[in-house]
């Protein structure tokens, strides 16, 4: 079920207060977060965050086209390694 | 031979019916566009006159239907594997995007069954 519109987008807010810092400084670092239910607002354009995925971080680079989607979205939690004896299918 | 948005109706159906041949139109939108034309849902397609005919196109006109809504979603489609996100990653593996079970089923993503050889049985099918 979509979120209620009464509330608002969920930002994680702790997200929401960094990049806000970093806009001002002019200073672009990756942020580290756990925060994969976070919707990546307007704001985000442009920095880079290291999203977990439960094992290691993975780099997400937003671009505009990113924005309304969760940030977990460009985090793959899953690793599909071909099944045996598929060699010419595997990706 | 009734001719629309580059369609040919089937001639021997109700208009109701007819009008979902074409590629974004259902049962819903197509009593919509009758209704706007003031045209009966039970006459038939090859019923219709030169003027219903023209009614029924000036409200296709104003939709999105066939070429123009089938660019629509594969651009859509487009984005999502271009912003490599994990619905993109899904479609581009041909598997079910919405989080359906992969284990059985979904044939209509993953096409016909490729059977492995020499795979062992569980249990019985």
């Amino acid at each position: 079920m979509a979120r209620s519109l009464k509330k608002g987008p969920y930002i994680a807010y702790h997200l929401d207060k960094k990049v806000i810092k970093m806009n001002d400084g002019k200073k672009k670092t990756a942020i580290k977060t756990w925060a994969r239910s976070s919707m990546i607002s307007p704001e985000f354009v442009g920095h880079t965050f290291a999203v977990h995925n439960g094992n290691k971080f993975i780099p997400v680079y937003v671009t505009e086209n990113m924005v309304g989607h969760k940030l977990g979205e460009f985090a793959p939690t899953r690793t599909f390694r071909a099944h045996s004896g598929n060699k010419s299918e595997a990706s | 031979m009734a001719r629309i948005a580059g369609i040919d109706l089937p001639k021997h159906k109700r208009g109701e019916i007819g009008l979902t041949y074409i590629y974004g139109v259902g049962r819903a939108q197509s009593q919509r566009i009758l209704t706007e034309a003031g045209i009966d849902f039970n006459k038939k397609v090859e019923e219709w006159n030169d003027d219903e005919l023209n009614k029924i196109r000036s409200v296709i006109n104003e939709m999105k239907v066939e070429g123009a809504l089938r660019s629509e979603v594969q651009l859509n489609i487009k984005r999502l594997v271009d912003i490599n996100c994990y619905r993109g990653i899904r479609h581009r593996s041909g598997l079910p995007v919405r989080g359906q079970r992969t284990k059985t089923n979904c044939r209509t993503r993953k096409g016909k069954r490729k059977t492995v050889a020499n795979k062992k049985k569980a249990t019985k099918v």
